[in-house]
């Protein structure tokens, strides 16, 4: 936890610009939306859909990074909303009859309520505490989707299935690229509101309030307000994630929404780097691949494996991509200057 | 001067049909789909290497023991088996990007064996609409048999529910007045389970007098069972995983209560259940079996089990021959290489499968004697007999006949 704390803490000191330390340069920002949208016309299907994965990983490790880089909460709860997010989509889509695309927008506006109203009483927990509360969000989720009550829309145990749509107007593509296209439209609008967020009023609350609450109250911010608006809007783009996953995965069950997966999105975050919103699409690419590099090494040991490198990745670089990304501006710069 | 060209074309349409009907039955030797050659049979697989059900792992790398003796052998019809099993950690996420790695980019012929119902609830569709079999799947929910909605879908173990069915069968039989007290595991399992149990007894269904769920989670269920024996129940039905049965039998023990006890097929291992509970605790224990206990000294002589003995011993020493999924493993592994042989030179999906739905009597050394499998276009449940047994000295005794828990419906 020291290295994620130091990063929180230290954030400020680094950024004397806070505008670039949260996001790409324009041109960096290109050369990554050409490669996220040339990318699939290259690749077999299944490497497409690991690709929209990537994105809506991302996504989700974004909203976390705006819960905790923006505004200095911690939660490891980010499972909870992206399970309600799956469900309220897999439950319109499939009982509702209703069009997945439209279903994200209310699988986002359940999500912000509930986050909304979990960070009412969150506001008296900060720190460890606050990480607690959300840990236990996380594991009894499973258990509130397996509840006996809501059985009939969720399928229970056994879960739903979800049809995957196919590509609109007689596009001739397949469903997967589709998908993946449609996800980065959405990805691409959510980072985008979401680096307006951050250098709006309400992102250097969320910051002030990071930095220094009793300062940003003094400043006349209203404390309690913004945090939890921080906590609906992370909790929002979770939602639309997780509503995102249930379409690219064909199905939604409580297994698939533990604790594990609001780690690894915690993993993501710190391996993308803590406040910088770009790390985000890094830190999901960790969570995605390196398991999979691990069991390439070690079938029997592929926890110990991941292990060993997720140390090593906090190790060498402790601020995760956006150290490294620093590096290699500094590097560039000095290169232009030659 | 007619005869000659019309000779000439009589001659060349000879040749071609000749051609055409040597080169047919070239292609009915040898048919492939993807994964299919000369000289290698691909064959993908799904287990949960890491996470929550990380010891049913045991069971993919017996699979894989066991191919490699296949192969040592002169693998099948000449051709080796090469295995391809990955991990998902119990997630159905992840096994859909697996299945999908297993399909698109490794180019398996077939996938087999994947563990887990919420797993391959996740890949069911998936693989049916690419028609890969997902062929013996390591679950024992009941919608596995399901032929005419998920032609490329087939179990291998008896379904929960059947098992429940044969101890309904028996409860109203042996004790028609009994006050039942259940408990379960608050899972797919679980509840696939309590259907059962409710559907074999039908009208008797008022015999259940309570009923008690607990989730994997829980350090303990100790409290359960003290609930459960203040009902006044006479008989337990302990529908749970090893590390629970063990607990309930140690904590029935303790309480002094001593209903009939049934113990679901999962948790019947001498091994990993039993022992660890106290053989003098588990005295009059029933419960219901298919497949030979590796731990049972009855088996040390039978033929099939020394084979499997020998297996280990070669191929796998470093495995634990009181695993239930180790003889599972081998159960299923053969179950396999079966079908393949019996698909000779026609390795197509639609063959593979063809062939898996027509298993007639085949029996693998691990399964009881007795207990044989049968499959057909209409069935697709391998197995679906079990036996009785209780639990005697430091064994099990099984008694009565073979039962069909076959779903009437």
């Amino acid at each position: 936890m020291s290295a994620i704390d130091e990063a929180v803490t230290e954030a400020p000191a680094v950024e004397a610009v806070p505008k670039r330390a949260m996001t790409l340069g324009y041109g960096a920002s290109l050369a990554m939306l050409v490669l996220l949208i040339g990318a699939p016309l290259f690749v077999k299907n299944f490497i497409i859909f690991q690709l929209t994965m990537l994105l809506i990983y991302a996504l989700a490790v974004l909203a976390l990074n705006i819960l905790t880089g923006g505004s200095g909460q911690f939660s490891l709860g980010q499972s909870a909303f992206y399970a309600v997010g799956a469900y309220t989509s897999a439950i319109l889509m499939e009982h509702a009859g209703m069009n997945y695309a439209l279903t994200l927008p209310i699988a986002g506006v359940i999500c912000f309520g509930f986050g909304f109203l979990f960070g009412q009483p969150a506001l008296r927990l900060s720190g460890v505490y606050l990480a607690l509360a959300t840990f236990a969000l996380a594991t009894a989720m499973p258990q509130l989707l397996k509840l006996g009550y809501f059985e009939h829309w969720t399928g229970g145990v056994q879960g739903l299935v979800v049809t995957k749509p196919d590509a609109p107007f007689g596009l001739p593509i397949s469903q997967d690229m589709w998908l993946y296209y449609f996800t980065l439209a959405v990805t691409i609008a959510i980072y985008i509101f979401s680096v307006n967020l951050l250098r709006s009023r309400s992102g250097r609350a969320f910051m002030a309030i990071r930095d220094n609450e009793i300062a940003a109250s003094a400043m006349g911010i209203d404390v309690a307000l913004y945090k939890t608006l921080a906590f609906g809007v992370s909790a929002g783009i979770t939602g639309v994630a997780g509503g995102l996953g249930a379409i690219a995965v064909q199905f939604v069950a409580p297994d698939g929404y533990t604790i594990t997966l609001a780690i690894s999105l915690f993993l993501g975050m710190v391996v993308g780097g803590v406040g910088w919103l770009p790390g985000s699409i890094v830190g999901s690419a960790f969570i995605i691949f390196v398991p999979n590099i691990a069991e390439g090494i070690s079938k029997g040991l592929s926890g110990a494996v991941f292990g060993v490198l997720l140390f090593l990745v906090i190790f060498l670089v402790p601020h995760g991509a956006r150290q490294v990304a620093m590096v290699a501006q500094h590097l560039l710069g000095k290169l232009r200057k030659n | 001067m007619l005869a000659r060209p019309k000779l000439r074309i009589a001659a060349f349409s000879t040749a071609v049909i000749a051609f055409a009907a040597m080169s047919g039955s070239a292609l009915a030797q040898k048919k492939y789909d993807t994964g299919a050659t000369d000289t290698e049979i691909k064959i993908g697989n799904i287990m949960p290497y890491s996470g929550p059900a990380s010891a049913y792992g045991v069971i993919g790398k017996t699979e894989e023991a066991y191919f490699k003796k296949i192969n040592a052998e002169g693998g099948i019809n000449g051709r080796k088996i090469n295995f391809v099993s990955y991990d998902d950690g119990y997630s159905p996420p992840k096994a859909v990007e697996q299945a999908r790695k297993l399909v698109e980019s490794d180019e398996v012929l077939l996938v087999f064996n994947p563990l887990g119902t919420p797993s391959n609830s996740a890949i069911q569709k998936y693989l049916n609409s690419k028609k890969v079999p997902q062929l013996f799947v390591a679950t024992g929910a009941t919608k596995w048999n399901d032929p005419k909605d998920f032609p490329w879908t087939m179990g291998w173990q008896p379904s929960y529910q059947s098992e429940a069915r044969i101890y309904a069968k028996y409860l109203m039989k042996e004790k028609p007045d009994g006050k039942i007290a259940i408990m379960y595991q608050n899972d797919d399992f679980g509840k696939d389970y309590l259907k059962g149990l409710k559907d074999g007894l039908g009208a008797k269904a008022s015999m259940i007098v309570a009923e008690e769920s607990y989730e994997t989670t829980e350090p303990t269920i100790d409290n359960h069972i003290v609930k459960l024996k203040a009902t006044g129940a006479d008989v337990f039905i302990s529908i749970t995983t090893p590390k629970f049965a063990a607990q309930a039998i140690k904590k029935l023990a303790e309480i002094e209560w001593k209903p009939l006890h049934i113990v679901s097929n999962v948790s019947a291992s001498v091994g990993s259940v039993i022992k660890p509970a106290g053989f003098e605790n588990a005295q009059g224990i029933l419960s219901a079996a298919y497949a030979k206990d590796g731990a049972d000294s009855q088996w040390d002589n039978d033929p099939g089990m020394k084979k499997f003995y020998a297996f280990l011993e070669k191929y796998y020493p470093e495995a634990n021959k009181l695993d239930g999924s180790v003889v599972y493993g081998y159960g299923v592994a053969q179950t396999l290489v079966k079908v393949l042989e019996m698909s000779g030179d026609n390795l197509t999906r639609e063959n593979v499968m063809k062939q898996a739905a027509s298993l007639k009597d085949f029996t693998p050394d691990t399964l009881l004697p007795g207990v044989k499998i049968n499959t057909s276009a209409t069935d697709f449940a391998p197995i679906s007999q079990l036996q009785m047994m209780r639990f005697k000295g430091e064994k099990w005794d099984l008694f009565g006949d073979i039962i069909s828990g076959e779903l009437s419906n």
